[in-house]
């Protein structure tokens, strides 16, 4: 038994060596100057996490949390009643969900995004077609816009939310909806009270990894958000290679890791119910 | 209290049950028996309201229930295996369905002490499901359902998923339970000794068809089919000009001399039981061994190998159909 656990050495050290390493030399990073020519260099100083507190940078900061929340919520609500009708569909629509679901993955991420670009600029396909029929008179601004942004991060990361929730459906017990049914309970009561929160861990999966790669994602405010809509990670982009301030980029980096863990600890502890903690005190 | 009037159900153009009328009386214990597969469960969840008869009605305490939903229905199941809410403390589990009915808080209170009190639950109901033992899980499905005070309770093979020793406790525990509570219970196993020990009549079942209602005394002294004569008890069945007949092996003698017995065979084997022992006798009349059960007063040697004589009285021949 003892011996499996060499089974994670390989990975262990793929993530020392291109993880952990990196992530420290970042750290050290966060804390240097750059000169003139923007080397990194000594002595040690706080200068990064100074610049951060400007009123442009807190200002893009919250921006970058509210739009992840955003898009995390919107995927949720898009997302569960797809997993919810999947989880309970027959094994063959099931399949054919899933594969649905995956099949865009198949496709280059910036191609998919570059086909928004298509569908919303003002000569595109949806502008096109309103004006054919004359529900507008003029093309509407969508591209480039915070809309196009959410539009283009949901879009992206619907798979993220749909894929745990309909594991956690999947694997629950369809019996305890008998049970609840023979105890009073009508549909509504019963998904209330019994599936949500049996597909609890699922929501809680999903929700961190929207929230994590929306919150992380550069290309998409890049593609269609245009010049107006920055995220956090497009000023981190542009520090480390247009502008090649890297103590200020990494420092931005550090903040946005640490702030990120905070919240998404706060996230498990409040969604973390007494029969939770019960279980990891038995296990 | 429940009438089942010509109930019968099909799944994919094929008979699961077959037309079946039943009355199952107020405060009576009622158990469907038979192998898997012979249509009781079904029963029991059309009675339930999960599955709706083909044809036929259900009728519970003068009211038909046919269409009504299982939330609708005055009546509680006790699940095989127990699908108890994993989310939910052993308490909350048995306030779910009085949180469902609207029941008033202090009345909702003491019904869960109730029934934590009958089931010998009162230490536990802060534990969750995966914190208790296969037993303590089945006390709490019944807690479950008898906190809502049901007119009938159904119960699935409830000890279908538990050791020997522990099922021969809870089974004394479940009939006490059933006399102190006065409700009706409908009880489902393949477990023809449990059937036994607890009903007050019992429906024996073959194929999605009734082979006989009765006691358990009239199951086991005058089974009328060939089935219900061999599922419940051990039995010889012995051919005659008439037809068939059967004679229980407590009721067949072993004699010594083989002339002037009824039949005469081999001994194969002998089996000491502890209260009884058990010959199996080879006949040489007809191809096929029939089993002698011996009380403990009999302390003959019989050997293997050796030619015996075996009698009955007639009185104990029970004629049964095919």
């Amino acid at each position: 038994m003892n011996k499996s656990k060499f089974l994670m050495v390989p990975v262990l050290l793929w993530a020392a060596l291109f993880l952990l390493i990196p992530m420290l030399i970042v750290v050290v990073v966060s804390f240097l100057s750059r000169d003139t020519l923007g080397n990194v260099v000594f002595p040690f100083s706080l200068t990064g996490y100074k610049t951060f507190f400007d009123s442009l940078y807190l200002g893009i900061y919250w921006d970058t949390l509210v739009l992840s929340v955003v898009t995390t919520v919107v995927c949720l609500l898009v997302s569960y009643p797809l997993a919810y009708y999947i989880a309970n569909a027959t094994p063959r629509i099931q399949t054919w969900g899933l594969i649905l679901i995956t099949i865009p993955f198949w496709i280059n991420f910036l191609i998919r995004t570059y086909a928004w670009v298509l569908l919303l600029r003002t000569q595109g396909i949806v502008n096109s077609v309103l004006l054919h029929f004359g529900w507008i008179h003029e093309p509407m601004q969508m591209l480039y816009t915070k809309g196009a942004v959410l539009l283009g991060m949901v879009y992206n990361f619907i798979p993220f939310m749909v894929l745990p929730i309909y594991v956690a459906l999947e694997q629950m017990d369809k019996r305890l909806l008998d049970a609840a049914s023979d105890l009073g309970a009508t549909r509504w009561k019963a998904f209330r009270h019994i599936t949500l929160p049996q597909s609890k861990s699922g929501i809680m999966t999903g929700c961190v990894l929207v929230f994590v790669s929306t919150s992380g994602m550069f290309v998409v405010t890049d593609i269609l958000g245009g010049a107006k809509s920055m995220m956090i990670s497009n000023i981190i982009q542009s520090q480390y290679l247009g502008a090649r301030n890297w103590p200020f980029g990494s420092a931005l980096s550090i903040i946005f890791v640490v702030t990120s863990l905070i919240l998404i600890l706060l996230f498990n502890r409040a969604m973390q119910s007494k029969a939770d903690r019960a279980k990891e005190g038995t296990a | 209290m429940i009438d089942l009037v010509q109930v019968e159900k099909h799944f994919d153009g094929q008979i699961v049950v077959h037309p079946l009328s039943l009355n199952i009386e107020e405060g009576e214990f009622l158990t469907l028996l038979g192998p898997s597969g012979c249509g009781k469960t079904t029963i029991l969840r059309m009675i339930a309201g999960f599955e709706q008869p083909t044809h036929g009605d259900v009728v519970l305490a003068g009211q038909n229930v046919t269409k009504l939903p299982p939330n609708q229905r005055d009546l509680n199941l006790v699940f095989q295996h127990y699908a108890l809410f994993p989310h939910m403390t052993v308490e909350e589990n048995i306030a779910f369905g009085l949180k469902m009915k609207k029941i008033p808080k202090d009345e909702q209170k003491k019904r869960i002490e109730e029934a934590v009190a009958m089931t010998q639950l009162t230490a536990l109901t802060s534990r969750y499901p995966h914190q208790l033992s296969g037993g303590q899980q089945q006390r709490v499905a019944i807690a479950r359902a008898i906190a809502n005070k049901p007119k009938v309770l159904l119960l699935d093979e409830p000890l279908g998923a538990l050791d020997l020793q522990l099922r021969k406790n809870l089974q004394s525990e479940l009939k006490h339970l059933q006399r102190s509570l006065g409700i009706t219970f409908v009880y489902v196993t393949h477990d023809q000794e449990e059937a036994m020990m607890l009903s007050d009549r019992i429906v024996i079942m073959n194929g999605g068809r009734v082979e006989q209602v009765g006691t358990p005394r009239e199951i086991y002294a005058t089974p009328k089919t060939l089935f219900a004569a061999t599922f419940v008890g051990e039995n010889n069945i012995f051919s005659s000009s008439e037809g068939l007949f059967a004679v229980r092996p407590e009721k067949l003698r072993p004699v010594r001399e083989t002339e002037g017995a009824r039949v005469t065979g081999v001994i194969q084997d002998v089996l000491y039981l502890g209260n009884v022992h058990k010959l199996t006798v080879h006949l040489d009349q007809e191809p096929m061994s029939v089993t002698i059960a011996l009380d403990f007063t009999d302390e003959r040697p019989w050997q293997i190998g050796e030619r015996i004589g075996v009698n009955w009285s007639p009185k104990d021949e029970v004629v049964i159909g095919a």
